[in-house]
């Protein structure tokens, strides 16, 4: 019987042992926030060189 | 123009892409993904790499062939500038899979058919970059590089996709008898971000690509007011 409790109780838990795992710390909320940044940075990147080659097409018309 | 009258395909692509990079990581998994475990979210980032490469390739191969066709000078860098932003994520793919095979496999390389068929087409790539560099002649270039694009493309499909898929044993998921895509995603939520992820990828790096051949036909437009001037 009460092995039949713990392997319930065991069986209950597994399937969110790597979840949180991944999640306890919140330290996964670090790395996408890096990534945000890096991301809006080249984002703002491309957007400024695609507003250079505009101006120097609409110069060169 | 090689500018593609567009705005909203480049918004569609950041908020594409912000959705795929920050959900991406916190998406929660079905339980059992194998010895993948947590890697498995790689399928967000490593594999929309070379679904893209394969649009941007085919979009640069009808252009290749419109050029043969009509003779356009711009048709021709438009297809330059898309395959060299293929290879770009050809190249991409091939990293991020050498760093995630070393980790899941324990090897960078194995000899896989879908890794030697990369190996090949990525080979035959390198040639469309020689030719595009050591030939002088403008306009022989321009039509050595082409006819060579439109061999090599459906080669580098038929390596890449379809020996895979024939191929009896490969370790790579989604080729021959392996496990694919279907056979982890249990809950059906990881196509909420893996088709936008193959959608924003390839649109982003098309935009990389516009730039680039934007670039490249002011360049020319240049050297021809001095030639003229």
């Amino acid at each position: 019987m009460k092995n039949f409790l713990l392997n319930t109780v065991i069986a209950d838990i597994t399937p969110q042992v790597t979840e949180s795992l991944f999640r306890t710390s919140g330290k996964i909320y670090v790395v996408v926030g890096i990534l945000t940044i890096i991301f809006s940075l080249i984002t703002i990147y491309l957007i400024r060189l695609d507003a250079k080659i505009t101006k120097l097409e609409t110069a060169s018309k | 123009m090689a500018k593609i009258p567009y705005k909203w395909y480049k918004i569609l692509a950041i908020l594409l892409l912000g959705y795929t990079l920050i959900y991406g990581l916190l998406i929660p998994l079905p339980a059992d993904v194998g010895m993948l475990d947590e890697t498995i979210r790689n399928l967000f980032y490593h594999v929309p790499m070379w679904f893209g490469m394969m649009i941007i390739l085919m979009i640069a191969w009808i252009y290749s062939i419109l050029y043969l066709q009509n003779q356009n000078p711009k048709h021709e860098i438009i297809a330059r500038a898309l395959t060299f932003t293929g290879i770009l994520m050809g190249l991409c793919g091939l990293f991020t899979g050498m760093f995630w095979g070393y980790n899941t496999w324990g090897s960078p390389w194995t000899n896989d058919p879908k890794l030697n068929g990369v190996a090949v087409g990525m080979t035959m790539y390198a040639g469309y970059w020689l030719i595009q560099k050591s030939v002088d002649d403008g306009e022989k270039k321009a039509r050595l590089a082409s006819v060579y694009n439109i061999f090599i493309f459906p080669l580098f499909i038929a390596l890449i996709f379809v020996m895979p898929k024939l191929a009896k044993f490969s370790i790579h998921p989604g080729s021959g008898e392996s496990v694919n895509f279907k056979t982890y995603n249990k809950t059906y939520n990881m196509e909420m971000v893996f088709y936008p992820a193959i959608i924003g990828w390839t649109l982003f790096f098309v935009w990389i690509a516009e730039i680039r051949a934007r670039y490249e036909i002011l360049k020319q437009r240049k050297e021809n007011e001095k030639l003229f001037a």
